[in-house]
């Protein structure tokens, strides 16, 4: 009887243990490194522009033989956790990565990246002065280049001409916010949204517009002295201002759309208008590359308010392959590369913003259509260290250039996700994000 | 038996005992020169913190809330499973599949094929009833999550219960009814304490590893809006990989696996006196 019993249900508690246990053993596994002395290992961010270089590695190979190149790519947020990890641990697991504007200065200055001032000034043909200027700036410390840059971006507002010329908008080259709010809330129907703005939450994400809405707004993270003023009108006012925008006239689902989210409804003609990376306009399809229209940063106070962003090429300290590591970061940024591209994959696959000789060609001219200008001119007037109207202790446009900005970032922009699902009111999101700025800015009183 | 115990003594003892070690250290990723011995400073940062007050009660209320209802519904479809019905075989193997399906995976079907407000079935199915365009993630995020949850653990409590049941001897319930004792009689005055050793088991094994919930929170919610869904282990990732942190994490790391290893001898007594009423019959 006993026996029975145990062995009708042992089996079935077994089974539900085992389970449980298997399912949560997860797996973590890492890539490994190794290989010859000539072996250099870059790790890259998961985008387009990656994607093409992967494509065209064995033309490097074929002219640098001795050099053999691995590309480890990985989605932004684990790129940035694995290079950390990888430069604080000083592990030289990696040669090359692709490192953004936020992380340059911050890196150059722990010597964490090595300065390739050094290695360019040995190459003439590298032409450092086409760099354009704003990038360059982005990406230097103490007047020292620490990281090349592959590709650039601003922000700009896409429209769709037709949609908006139905209403009989005409939107201007340089449009206040409220002109776009107006516009979004007169194109604005229940199948087409007025326009897409980034909620999902983190520093990357809905901060960077949000931020350059905040500067325009006349906004500032902190004062000279490193007290938080997020409670301060401009923040109340520009944040407002975005989360009722998104309310009357954005997306539905506001709070899970970023980047990718948006640029699919743009796509789709769900929405009318978007204001995002100027790379946006480069992955436009159908009804939407051929109606579309492009106006520079919607702006408030403050003109010129789009953000600044450079992947860029850095080389960690801990490199044991330097002069391979930059014969490669040198190829890759270089004015061939970007005839390569455009020979090869066609001039739309063409990295945009990091050289002006680029903005020459007649045939990336034709490529780019609409949005060449205006991103160009968008990058050129976008300065990091000029970026709020009032003075700030920090560089940085759509982010604060400061370790702890990660993780107040996100943080941050969590308590505007709340306001945009409708969990609470502007006051109490900008109450909590100003006690949580206030101990990042105290560490820097002294 | 000695390489296993070394096998396991490495792989176990050493990350938990270095993970205490570093919890006495100022170390933070970020700040060459910061790693610095600093006393019970992480420890005394966990009482004042906020954010790790209202992740415990995240952590709580979820754990409570996935227990309490997968129990509920586990124990109905273990009883449904262990009456005379058409296709049992096939119905207790559908109802183990969402155990079967990585949580991560899992996490994704729902927010995206499942609630998204614009091409998800849910909205799709609730327009008739006006809740069409609702954005369950962020406007109810915590009920997602232990909807989601619950989905993932009534399978786990169903098999659990279902083996007290079929322990049951038939022999009893006939008695009973014999003795005019109606449906909700039988089952509240003779099944409900027989498998009442079983729920407690499956409920606090369920607890052990609904505590350490990460991987559907990262997918669904990323622990928001705001704070709303996040949970310890997922505060320690905020802290350990968007902060770099490691002292201060580690320090949250081991009050976590206190607080887990309480529940877990708690779940092995249990276990142990299933066993022991077994052998005493």
């Amino acid at each position: 009887m006993t026996d029975r019993k145990l062995g009708s249900f042992g089996p079935l508690i077994a089974i539900a243990v085992v389970l449980a246990l298997v399912s949560t053993a997860c797996s973590g596994a890492g890539g490994g490194g190794g290989g010859s002395a000539k072996t250099i290992t870059l790790a890259a961010v998961d985008n387009p522009q990656m994607a093409d270089l992967k494509k065209l590695v064995s033309d490097f190979k074929s002219a640098h033989s001795d050099i053999d190149v691995k590309i480890v790519t990985l989605p932004e947020d684990q790129l940035r956790q694995q290079v950390t990890q990888d430069v604080a641990a000083n592990s030289g697991r990696y040669d090359l990565f692709t490192i953004g504007t936020y992380e340059v200065p911050l890196w150059a200055k722990k010597g964490w990246i090595e300065n390739l001032s050094p290695y360019i000034a040995k190459d003439s043909s590298y032409a450092v002065d086409d760099l354009i200027p704003g990038i360059r700036t982005a990406l230097s410390y103490n007047s020292n280049l620490y990281a090349v840059p592959f590709y650039g971006e601003s922000s700009m507002l896409m429209y769709r001409k037709d949609m908006l010329a139905a209403k009989g908008i005409t939107m201007p080259d340089h449009p206040t916010w409220d002109q776009v709010a107006a516009a979004a809330r007169a194109v604005n129907t229940s199948s087409v949204s007025g326009i897409c703005l980034r909620g999902l939450p983190g520093w990357g994400e809905q901060l960077a517009p949000l931020d350059t809405v905040v500067n325009t707004y006349g906004g500032r993270w902190f004062d000279e002295k490193w007290n938080a003023q997020l409670t301060t009108a401009p923040w109340r006012s520009a944040v407002s201002f975005y989360v009722n925008l998104l309310k009357t006239a954005g997306e539905p689902g506001a709070g899970n759309a970023g980047f990718t989210e948006c640029l699919n409804a743009y796509n789709n003609g769900k929405v009318a208008m978007w204001y995002d990376a100027t790379v946006g306009a480069s992955n436009f399809t159908g009804d939407a590359a051929k109606n579309s229209g492009y106006a520079f940063a919607p702006h408030v106070v403050k003109d010129w308010s789009g953000w600044l962003w450079a992947w860029s090429l850095g080389m960690p300290a801990s490199s044991k392959k330097k002069d391979a590591a930059w014969t490669f970061a040198n190829w890759a940024t270089s004015k061939d590369y970007i005839k390569l591209v455009g020979n090869k994959l066609g001039w739309a696959h063409v990295p945009p913003g990091t050289r002006t000789s680029t903005y020459d060609l007649p045939e990336y001219k034709t490529a780019a259509g609409g949005f060449a200008t205006v991103t160009l001119e968008s990058i050129a007037h976008a300065d990091v260290t000029h970026a709020t109207v009032d003075p700030v202790p920090y560089v940085g446009i759509q982010y604060v250039d400061i370790d702890e900005f990660q993780q107040l970032g996100d943080q941050v922009s969590q308590e505007f996700a709340k306001v945009i699902a409708g969990g609470q009111t502007v006051d109490q999101a900008l109450t909590k994000a100003q006690a949580l700025a206030a101990a990042v800015g105290k560490k820097y009183q002294t | 038996m000695l390489p296993a115990f070394i096998y396991v003594f490495l792989v176990t003892q050493i990350p938990f005992v270095l993970t205490i070690y570093y919890s006495f250290f100022s170390w933070n990723l970020l700040k060459p020169g910061s790693f610095q011995f600093a006393w019970l400073e992480n420890y005394a940062a966990l009482l004042t913190n906020e954010s790790i007050r209202i992740a415990v009660w995240n952590t709580v209320l979820l754990t409570v809330a996935v227990i309490g209802i997968s129990v509920v519904l586990g124990l109905a479809v273990a009883m449904i499973l262990n009456s005379e019905v058409f296709g049992k075989g096939l119905m207790r193997t559908l109802m183990i599949a969402p155990f079967l399906i990585m949580p991560t995976a899992g996490a994704l079907i729902w927010k995206d094929t499942l609630l998204n407000p614009l091409f998800g079935l849910l909205p799709y199915l609730l327009t008739p009833f006006g809740l069409g365009r609702v954005d369950w993630v962020n406007q109810f995020p915590m009920v997602t999550v232990v909807a989601v949850e619950v989905w993932r653990w009534t399978p786990f409590m169903m098999l659990i219960i279902l083996a007290g049941l079929q322990s049951q001897n038939p022999e009893v319930l006939e008695a009973a009814r014999v003795d005019g004792a109606n449906a909700i009689q039988q089952f509240v005055r003779i099944t409900l304490p027989l498998v009442r050793p079983f729920i407690e088991l499956g409920a606090l094994l369920g607890s052990l590893f609904v505590v350490q919930t990460y991987d559907s929170i990262f997918m669904l919610t990323y622990g928001g809006p705001g704070e709303d869904t996040t949970n310890i282990p997922f505060l320690l990732y905020l802290v350990a990989f968007q902060g770099y942190s490691i002292g201060q994490a580690s320090a949250i790391g081991v009050v976590a696996v206190i607080f887990t290893t309480i529940i877990a001898t708690l779940a092995l007594r249990t276990l142990f006196s299933i066993f022991q009423i077994e052998a005493r019959r």
